[in-house]
């Protein structure tokens, strides 16, 4: 067994709306920040997991997304092993 | 009539629905932990609102791989009637009892008012007491209440006359795609709301707007 430090990115799908990222967007003109064509909010999970490998790691992280982290009616996620 | 009222930590309109179904049925409603495992023999189950593990993560999600799920999902199938109000909304659509999602208000606020719901189906079990296309009154009161489905289960609901309730024109809180408050599933059973039928069902809620969804649902005589 070996440990794995995870990161899981979960994000809203293209075409669902997505206000709180629309109002942020929003702050960060009136900010004066120029050239922000779009922000989407989303979730980040820092997963620290022990597994036989980076694969069987990666397998066990994607099937926690599909019934827990992401509810993938609405939401897109990211797996990606950091350390 | 046997009801059941599954509660979860931080339900927390469970009483006023446990009050609502003794007022109407004359029977108390058994009330079920959501760490048990079994739904004894019972002839409708409700989900009630509150902030089941304070929404942590989505609302609803936490809850809905809570224990007591499986038995729920069984009495789902078996045909058990099924409400879920509110934050039960939430848990039935988050354990895939109920298509689509609710998402945050599309004006990011929490919304505590009274709309106007439109009877878009009287031909379900919950429905029945009331006229189609009727216009009643109802307390809404969330932050996650945005319905959403994609193109392809919207139209599903649609052409199945699964959508029960709609926002009446110019009411709709939060954003919700078709302006849709309530569906029940294509077995027709399983019912999954917003809006909270349980406060308005006599004089000392200024009406009973709500009263005829549970005598439709315990079948009684109006």
């Amino acid at each position: 067994m070996t440990l794995f430090n995870a990161r899981v990115t979960v994000t809203l799908k293209n075409g669902v709306l997505d206000p709180q990222g629309k109002a942020i967007e929003g702050s960060l003109s009136a900010l004066g920040f120029a050239g922000v064509e779009q922000v989407r909010q989303g979730k980040v999970f820092a997963v620290t997991l022990n597994a036989d490998s980076k694969k069987s790691a990666i397998q066990s992280l994607n099937s926690m997304c599909e019934k827990l982290l992401a509810n993938t009616v609405i939401e897109d996620y990211a797996v990606e092993i950091v350390a | 009539m046997k009801t059941t009222v599954i509660i979860f930590p931080g339900s927390n309109r469970d009483r006023d629905m446990i009050a609502a179904i003794t007022k109407i049925s004359g029977h108390v409603p058994k009330t079920v932990w959501h760490t048990e495992t079994e739904l004894s023999s019972t002839d409708l189950v409700i989900i009630p609102g509150g902030f089941s593990y304070g929404d942590y993560l989505r609302s609803g999600a936490i809850a809905a791989r809570s224990p007591i799920m499986d038995a729920l999902s069984n009495a789902a199938t078996q045909g058990i009637p099924i409400i879920g109000v509110c934050n039960g909304f939430q848990i039935l659509t988050e354990a895939g009892l109920l298509p689509g999602a609710l998402m945050r208000n599309a004006g990011l606020t929490f919304v505590c008012r009274e709309v106007k719901l439109e009877i878009t189906n009287a031909n379900t079990q919950f429905s029945s007491r009331y006229g189609q296309g009727e216009i009643i009154r109802c307390p809404v009161a969330h932050h996650d209440g945005n319905y959403f489905a994609d193109e392809a289960v919207l139209k599903k609901l649609e052409d199945n006359s699964q959508v029960v309730f709609r926002y009446a024109e110019g009411t709709n809180p939060n954003g919700s795609i078709n302006d849709i408050a309530g569906i029940i599933n294509e077995q027709g059973n399983v019912l999954g709301m917003m809006p909270h039928p349980e406060n308005l069902i006599e004089d000392a809620h200024t009406g009973d707007d709500g009263r005829r969804l549970f005598e439709s649902a315990l079948g009684l005589v109006a």
